[in-house]
């Protein structure tokens, strides 16, 4: 299985969870913080990604990049 | 370890936060326009016309040269651009309220001159940013401030399938429904919306992709609901498919 790892730019996320919904190994959840425009932004809380990219392909606000760990 | 990005903003698509509502999809299909004009490498001869909707800011969001079209008549306005620089693609990006309603006229004639544009048509069953009010493509028995007990045939009509009525024409090269309500479909409408861009440049006429999208502000969801709904009240009323192919 590939590695990856989900980055959400804090400051674009509004906090609808597609992303959360989307994801097949369910790494996501919305995050206990609050941004500038006072959303709760999502956030990668444990290993396990895959490097799918089907959240940042439901982000509505493109706030997600994906990197692919290679070994 | 060295970690290589996958995923990343496309260069079409400025970097400023969009005013929609949480969720909307709106967002998804931006992304999927510009990342389509980013992979045929026509960013500097794109022409893109704006709608009056909620999508009547896309000027701040696509990186191309943009017009904002009087309400309906975006078809006209890239009628005009494309016949005068041929050289440019032209692309119009309309709501249902847009594109249905006031400009029904203007799609339909656009469409049957085959003129050589391509229109993304986004259609989430209502009015967004007025307030939700019935669009023409609002589902039998769906509530909206305008039909608060759910729209009546008897008083409001049908339901309007955009795509299979131009599909009817001689003219229009292609056309095609597709959705935003998983991924899968995504990466379908991606495709959809580059084979539109493709047969313009190929000289092959007018093309359209309808884009079942949701509102979940005015259909009263979550954005996660909302997306259910659409799977599960939108799809069958409104197939997913290619109407007519370029030949």
């Amino acid at each position: 299985m590939p590695k990856g790892r989900v980055e959400v730019l804090e400051e674009k996320c509004k906090s609808c969870g597609l992303c959360v919904e989307a994801c097949p190994n369910k790494v996501l959840k919305i995050s206990d913080r609050i941004n500038s425009k006072g959303y709760r932004p999502a956030e990668q809380f444990k290993e396990g990604c895959v490097a799918c990219k089907m959240c940042a392909m439901m982000c509505p606000d493109v706030a997600i990049e994906v990197y692919r760990v290679e070994s | 370890m060295a970690e290589v990005k996958i995923f990343e903003r496309p260069k079409s698509m400025t970097d400023v936060s969009t005013h929609y509502c949480p969720g909307c999809t709106h967002g998804i299909v931006h992304r999927l326009v510009a990342e389509v004009i980013d992979e045929l490498g026509i960013q500097e001869k794109t022409v893109g016309v704006a709608p009056v909707g909620c999508a009547v800011l896309l000027y701040n969001y696509i990186n191309t040269d943009m017009y904002e079209a009087a309400h309906g008549r975006a078809p006209a306005v890239a009628t005009g651009c494309k016949r005068v620089r041929p050289d440019l693609t032209v692309f119009t990006y309309q709501g249902d309220g847009d594109l249905a309603s006031i400009g029904a006229a203007e799609i339909v004639h656009a469409a049957n001159r085959g003129e050589n544009i391509t229109v993304i048509f986004i259609n989430n069953a209502i009015y967004g940013m007025t307030g939700g009010q019935m669009a023409p493509t609002t589902l039998l028995k769906q509530r909206t401030t305008t039909c608060p007990f759910g729209r009546d045939p008897k008083a409001n009509g049908y339901p309007i399938r955009v795509a299979e009525m131009l599909a009817t024409l001689e003219a229009p090269g292609y056309i095609a429904r597709v959705t935003v309500a998983r991924p899968k479909y995504v990466i379908k409408t991606k495709e959809a919306i580059k084979k539109a861009f493709q047969t313009q440049i190929d000289g092959k006429g007018f093309s359209l992709v309808e884009v079942l999208s949701t509102c979940p502000t005015n259909w009263g969801m979550r954005p996660t609901e909302a997306l259910k709904w659409l799977e599960e009240n939108m799809i069958p009323y409104y197939p997913l498919g290619e109407f007519k192919l370029p030949n």
